[in-house]
């Protein structure tokens, strides 16, 4: 009964099949998988923007939308017909093809992650040898697409905008990647399904997720701060600061163009979202051995929502970080302690079983971690603030 | 001659096409966006052969970071606005002669090592793995030189911008 409940998806698939000729059955099965994924995405993507409106507006003491429906949850359809009705405005001066184009660029790129990551058992559209490598590289293209749509729209603010998003982007994929590797090496795979296969075993009734490993927990927390910074989320949301940037590299985008950079920005939140538990928080396995009856599914895109309630959650708890303390915090926080990590990964590695090697990754690890605290802010000077412009 | 799929004819088509435009365009920033194509081109003929890595590495550094790179070269230096008199450059006969040279040493180079390759009429799958293990062993001299080339380069041009800073004030 449960596993047939596990399986459900991937068993109905197969039952669709079985009605067609055995010729068009490879090809319908990867568009019927591809539909699902093209549907059930942009869902999710209209209840996270009900919650991330209901949330912030409970953390700044107001209701948040309650006209349309029930406690507002049919807002999203509304916002959904008002921006496909809405004019498009193409400014007279734009770069029409490249403004057209970037949009469409950014969603696909964004659509395309979800392609290998593994979302229950026996559910991963492709598993190839080397998907996370896959995923990077499509994350990697979604900057171009800022870009093209920052310079097409001959805007100041859209090109500051771009520009910043840009340096940001390739300023954190460095820390992203470098978080990511650790997994990889205690794996030695770059294929996520067996990365959650690995992690998908227990002892004494608890799971060998990655983040119950000293590096791993650290791993984890560099990954989330990089992820935040990728996908241009608050605190890192300098790109579309609207109090300098009017909004950033989507000013000129009106109606649909607009929806759909609104589209891609969830669907990564979403994706890099739906990694992080893959690469740390085990995938879709459970967190309790006696819990393993639950659909993966469930725990899967359970996951995948927890994270996006902690970045609703930051967003209305964190200001806004400054251009240079984003650059500095990436180069000289960061990125160093991500390569030290990669050093006790390995040290873990060789080590051997038993606590000496808890104690002395931990150790190290938090020795470092509160030496480059101390020493990053003596040389910050922390006093009264200097404004250079605003005399 | 190979026989030669639908998708091979396509992925080339569009490659092709790419760095035409990416030489036949007049404006900078379009002529970028265009190697871009080409360069994703490049990679989708690698994935064609059933050559993830170099796939997804050519996707990872020339899109995601050699692209960028050129786009922002280009817009913080002299501007994306296009000159008045033209794109060209008054020696094309010249560069067109040079890049015929070129692919005229590649294509010998190619077509005279094409009967030393074993002949194998099924295609080698080769695995990450493997090429992580090739590269920690059998290449990791290479790899080590090219790491400490790299790092030297960084070096300068972290240099050369400092010294710019420097003489500003």
């Amino acid at each position: 009964m449960f596993e047939k409940l596990d399986q459900i998806f991937v068993l109905l698939l197969h039952w669709i099949l079985g009605w067609l000729p055995a010729g068009l059955r490879p090809v319908t099965g990867v568009l019927l998988s591809v539909v699902t994924i093209v549907c059930v995405f942009p869902a999710l993507f209209a209840i996270c923007v009900l919650l991330e409106r209901k949330g912030l507006g409970r953390i700044q003491n107001r209701y948040g939308p309650n006209r349309v429906g029930p406690f507002g949850v049919l807002q999203p359809i509304a916002d959904g017909i008002k921006s496909l009705t809405k004019e498009d405005i193409v400014p007279l001066s734009a770069d029409a093809v490249v403004h057209f184009l970037a949009p469409v660029v950014l969603v696909v790129a964004a659509f395309l992650g979800f392609a290998v990551l593994p979302m229950g058992r026996n559910m991963v559209l492709v598993d190839m040898d080397a998907s996370l490598l896959f995923y990077f590289a499509i994350g990697a293209s979604t900057e171009l697409s800022v870009f093209m749509a920052g310079w097409s729209s001959r805007n100041k603010y859209s090109l500051l905008g771009a520009m910043r998003a840009v340096a940001q982007m390739i300023s954190y994929e460095v820390p992203l990647l470098m978080s990511s590797v650790v997994v990889v090496m205690m794996t030695g795979s770059l294929s996520l399904v067996k990365i959650v296969e690995v992690q998908n075993q227990y002892t004494h009734g608890l799971p060998h997720w990655y983040i119950f490993t000293p590096w791993g927990f650290a791993a984890f927390i560099l990954y989330a701060v990089a992820g935040t910074a990728e996908t241009n989320r608050s605190p890192f949301d300098l790109p579309e600061g609207e109090s300098e940037l009017v909004a950033g590299y989507f000013t000129e985008y009106s109606g649909f163009k607009f929806a759909l950079f609104f589209l891609g920005e969830y669907l990564a939140m979403l994706s890099i979202s739906g990694l992080g538990a893959t690469l740390f928080l085990g995938g879709w396995s459970a967190p309790f051995a006696f819990l393993s009856w639950v659909p993966s599914w469930i725990w899967f895109f359970g996951k995948m929502m927890t994270s996006i309630g902690v970045f609703i959650w930051l967003r209305g708890t964190l200001p806004r970080l400054r251009q240079d303390q984003l650059m500095n915090f990436a180069w000289k926080f960061v990125l160093p302690l991500t390569l030290i990590n990669l050093f006790v990964a390995a040290l873990w590695r060789f080590m051997g079983e038993g606590w000496l090697r808890w104690a002395v990754c931990s150790a190290i690890l938090m020795v470092i971690y509160i030496l480059m605290a101390r020493v990053g802010m003596r040389r910050e000077h922390l006093g009264p603030r200097e404004y250079r412009y605003a005399e | 001659m190979l026989p030669m799929s639908l998708a091979f004819l396509f992925i080339s088509a569009l490659t092709v096409a790419g760095g035409l435009a990416a030489v036949a365009l007049k404006n900078t920033v379009h002529c970028a966006l265009a190697l871009t194509v080409a360069f994703a081109g490049l990679a989708l003929l690698f994935l064609d052969l059933g050559a993830q890595f170099a796939g997804f590495a050519q996707i990872l550094v020339y899109i995601g970071a050699v692209a960028i790179l050129v786009v922002f070269a280009i817009l913080l230096t002299r501007g994306s606005e296009t000159p008045k008199d033209g794109v060209y450059s008054k020696h094309w006969p010249a560069g067109l002669v040079i890049a015929a040279a070129v692919f005229a040493v590649l294509g010998w180079a190619i077509l005279s090592s094409a009967p030393q390759l074993p002949n194998a009429s099924v295609a080698p799958t080769v695995t990450v793995l493997q090429i992580g293990q090739a590269l920690m062993t059998r290449y990791v001299l290479p790899l080590e030189i090219i790491a400490v080339l790299l790092t030297a380069a960084l070096i300068g041009a972290v240099i050369v911008a400092m010294h710019e800073k420097e003489g500003a004030r």
